[in-house]
């Protein structure tokens, strides 16, 4: 369908757009972009006091397709994804079975194709997330991967992911690490400080995270392949890539929302939905996040949308699986956080949510901007509106949300992908 | 200040404490040895404490003296709200074959009674148990009687009857008072 | 100014103030006598009906509440379950919520996770008290610790209480840290390094990995179980060791304060954590700790059957 989006203001930092303008929409591409457009024939869109945003890109969500249907299709994830405003995903590798081989990467594709969403699947460093093997990443390659990791499984074979990189690097792929050193961590289920004494539950100390990410930053630096660090949530893994930045070194990081919103102090009634890897962590943390954001050393913000059922989450806090949902608040916590409370412009958060991961996967142009000729991705966003994170608003499958109750400023009011239009109710 | 009156003056609490002493070696002959004192927490409790030594400089003798806390009894606590607290029960003696003055200063409904007779009974099996109480203002909600009463005292329901003691309130004094307006 | 006991639950001492344990120590205090008289009852909760569930093993614990619960009169139901079949199949909640549809008025739970009476309590009208979460909380012993203390000392504020061992993994500990301190007694924990939880200095206590140091002056010395399968776990090199540096036995406590008092929680491993000569000599006072705790859980069962969840008029 043919669209026209009226007076909106367009952020655009990739092409440095920061204006008032009128944005038309044909076959599923940007036609035009200035001001007194005419409709054409296009369906209107008023975008008076609204702003338009590239597509959001997330670099870590679990479809969890094949295997924990359950949880989490690709057709729900995708819906998930479009009323957070995003557009394009990573999907980690997981699965059971798991994206260690081309066929599995062929069905994802294949589903993907289904639907309205770009879907960038990655693959596994090791055969079976074992970390004894190599996986065939030439061949995932082929299939159709953008990146590998073995996700929650830290290679902790040093030899294996030197291995690992040098073959990534050969075949530029992204290496993500999914940084947790699982011996240190042991019985952990949350960060391990005053709060884990407090409520008598194990901890999982910041080392974890901080010896792993030190050791793949040194591999990077001897192999020379791209380092992502995921879901980077203390303030000694940030110091350990802000210095790797410094250096030259190919390094870049993601912070998800809820590690740069929220601190371990709301485990206090043993919610599951606060229980995730890496854990939520001290202030001291979270505080040295922002001022990641503030210095540029945090790259992008993913979401680590990890879906788990509403049984699986009733088990007891040792007992249930760690990971929560974000596709759906990410914008808005991200707004509300950070854009709100001036910790970067509008147009910084743009860029760490669309711009900055198109470049950390090396996507073809038009992804993470807006540009006359490119394929229309977009998300129409109402920066001051107020609502209720509700348990019964979510569209993905499962609801284990850690920002049910809080109130957020910012929202998706609509999204564009290609040539699909979808209004969300406010 | 809601209208009170005195009922019973110091002298007249002393003289009905004396009067009851008697009473109860009067009722009992040839078995003072078996007498025992109980009384119930809290007023009762330090009237049992008078009449154990009134009845020792009549009788010269000793008699045994227990503390009865009656909370764990009271048949009004699965009423939702803060438990009342419970004070300790002091019962040092055997009651089996005792006879037993149950002391109270005032008996009313008669449901604090039938608390201490349960109570008494899970100490042993006394002889008797008779009931000793300062003052009577009716309006019995259970079929128990007095032995001993110190002064009968027609009351309306809205009406509170305060019995003060020299060991808890400075001084010895009956006072009937209405309620204050809820 | 007195103080009501106004919680349904009782899941721990964390958030109980000072006046609401005492009211605890006093009831119990008042309750003691129950359990001396020949007829060893109280009709106090006839017609109620307690839920002991008992989701890891327990003997101790678990026949102090059964006896509380009968002397005060209350109905009681045993539930042993294993905690893999409850994460196998039935949900916990599920477990609970079939507990609840007997109309029961109150639950007794012990699991091996921590928290999981807290959100039982959340969730449930059903009054809650934790009979031990995990490493966690373990209230009703720290009560009668606290009760024993009492007892022997007339006191809690201000006398030294040492805490010995495995702090790290002892719920009993905890409970006690909060509710001591919170009673201004001055508590020093000791252990090996690796048993000491991290930064447990927050809670107000004291921190050594010095026995000489911990039971110099004491008051109390309460110790914790040492469990064998820490030394797989590389907590320390072995029972010998451990025992050479932390056992209490008369050597070390030459030089003991009169009127020392030697707790354990039990089971007590004889001749690891303690010696049999200390065990059963003058200072020991775990027995009366076995007794004190029955009065502690009436008192508490007793408080908490006077409070239900409110129930939404609307």
């Amino acid at each position: 369908m043919d669209l026209l989006i009226k007076e909106v203001h367009v952020i655009d930092p990739k092409n440095k757009v920061d204006s008032v303008l009128d944005v038309s929409i044909r076959k599923g591409k940007i036609a035009e972009l200035k001001k007194g457009l005419e409709a054409n024939g296009s369906a209107i869109i008023q975008g008076k006091a609204l702003h338009l945003l590239p597509g959001l890109i997330d670099l870590h969500v679990h479809f969890r397709e094949p295997g924990f249907e359950q949880k989490e299709t690709i057709v729900s994830g995708a819906h998930a994804a479009l009323k957070g405003g995003v557009t394009a995903v990573v999907t980690m590798p997981n699965t059971n079975p798991p994206c260690d081989h081309q066929s599995v990467i062929d069905n994802i594709i294949r589903k993907a194709r289904e639907v309205p969403l770009h879907i960038f699947p990655s693959g596994t460093i090791s055969k079976e997330r074992a970390g004894k093997e190599l996986s065939e990443m030439a061949d995932l390659k082929r299939a159709g991967i953008w990146a590998v990791s073995d996700d929650g499984n830290w290679v902790e074979d040093s030899l294996l992911m030197r291995r690992a990189m040098d073959y990534a690097a050969m075949l530029d792929l992204l290496v993500i690490t999914h940084a947790e050193d699982h011996r240190l961590r042991a019985s952990g289920v949350m960060n391990e400080g005053l709060m884990s004494t407090k409520l008598g539950l194990h901890g999982m100390p910041n080392a974890c995270e901080d010896i792993a990410v030190l050791r793949d930053v040194e591999l990077a630096r001897l192999t020379g392949a791209r380092l992502h660090v995921a879901h980077l949530s203390t303030k000694g893994a940030l110091e350990i890539v802000r210095r790797a930045k410094k250096e030259g070194l190919a390094v870049t990081c993601e912070v998800t929302p809820h590690h740069f919103s929220l601190t371990d102090e709301l485990l206090v009634h043993y919610d599951t939905n606060f229980k995730m890897h890496p854990p939520l962590r001290t202030e001291e943390d979270r505080a040295a996040l922002i001022e990641g954001f503030r210095d540029g050393t945090v790259d992008a913000i993913a979401t680590d949308h990890a879906p788990h059922t509403e049984e699986e989450k009733m088990q007891e806090f040792q007992d249930a699986p760690p990971g929560v949902i974000g596709l759906e608040t990410s914008l808005a916590v991200s707004l509300t956080e950070l854009y709100h409370k001036k910790v970067i412009s509008l147009g910084e958060l743009v860029k760490k949510m669309s711009w900055r991961p198109a470049e950390i996967l090396k996507l073809p142009a038009g992804f993470g901007e807006i540009k006359v000729g490119k394929s229309a991705s977009l998300a129409l966003v109402d920066l001051n509106h107020e609502w209720v994170v509700q348990k019964e608003g979510f569209i993905s499958k499962s609801k284990n949300s850690c920002f049910i109750g809080k109130k957020l400023k910012g929202r998706v009011l609509a999204t564009v992908c290609d040539s699909k239009l979808w209004k969300w109710e406010k | 200040m809601n209208s009170s009156k005195i009922i019973l003056s110091s002298e007249e609490v002393s003289k009905a404490i004396t009067r009851i002493a008697h009473e109860i070696l009067e009722r009992n002959p040839n078995r003072t040895e078996q007498i025992a004192l109980i009384g119930i927490r809290t007023g009762g409790a330090v009237l049992a404490k008078r009449f154990q030594d009134t009845l020792q400089v009549i009788a010269k003798r000793e008699f045994p003296l227990g503390i009865l806390d009656i909370t764990l009894y009271r048949d009004d606590l699965s009423e939702v709200g803060p438990q009342p607290d419970v004070k300790e029960t002091k019962i040092d003696f055997d009651v089996t074959g005792k006879i037993i003055i149950l002391v109270d200063d005032v008996l009313y409904t008669g449901r604090t009674i039938r608390c201490a007779l349960d109570a008494i009974i899970d100490f042993g099996r006394p002889e008797c148990i008779q009931l000793a109480a300062l003052i009577d203002r009716g309006h019995r909600e259970l079929p128990i009687k007095p032995d001993f009463i110190g002064k009968n005292i027609p009351t309306s329901k809205s009406e509170e009857v305060y019995v003060k003691l020299r060991e808890k309130d400075g001084k010895d004094e009956v006072i009937v008072a209405s309620k204050d307006p809820v | 100014m007195t103080v009501q006991w106004t919680r349904k639950d009782l899941v721990g001492l964390q958030d109980l103030s000072a006046g609401e344990i005492e009211l605890v120590l006093d009831t119990a205090k008042s309750l003691q006598e129950i359990s001396l008289r020949p007829i060893k009852k109280v009709p106090t909760l006839r017609g109620r009906t307690v839920a002991n569930l008992f989701f890891e093993p327990s003997t101790r614990t678990r026949i102090s509440f059964e006896l509380a619960e009968k002397r005060l009169s209350a109905d009681t139901i045993h539930v042993a379950g294993s905690t893999s079949s409850t994460v196998k199949g039935e949900t916990l909640i599920d477990t609970i919520r079939n507990i609840e549809s007997l109309k029961v008025d109150m639950m007794v739970v012990r699991h091996s996770a921590s928290g999981a009476p807290h959100r039982l309590a959340r969730m449930s009208d059903v009054s809650v008290i934790n009979a031990g979460d995990g490493i966690n909380e373990h209230p009703t012993q720290a009560l009668l610790d606290m009760f024993t203390i009492r007892e022997k000392k007339g006191k809690l504020a201000g006398l030294k209480i040492a805490f010995v061992g495995d702090i790290l993994h002892s719920r009993v500990a905890r409970s006690n840290m909060w509710g001591l301190t919170r009673l201004g007694a001055k508590v020093i924990v000791c252990g090996p390094k690796t048993l000491l939880p991290p930064k447990v200095e927050a809670f107000g206590v004291e921190v050594t990995t010095d026995l000489k140091e911990a039971i110099q002056d004491a008051d109390v010395i309460n110790l914790l179980r040492i469990q064998s399968e820490r030394q797989a776990q590389s907590y320390f090199p072995s029972i010998r060791e451990y025992a050479n540096s932390y056992q209490i036995n008369s050597e070390v406590l030459k030089h003991a304060k009169p009127g020392l008092l030697i707790m354990h929680p039990g089971p007590v491993n004889r001749g690891i954590e303690l010696s049999s000569d200390v065990m059963d000599g003058p200072y020991s006072v775990i027995l009366d700790q076995v007794t004190n705790g029955l009065a502690v859980r009436m008192a508490v069962l007793y408080l908490l059957s006077g409070v239900r969840a409110k129930v939404e008029k609307e």
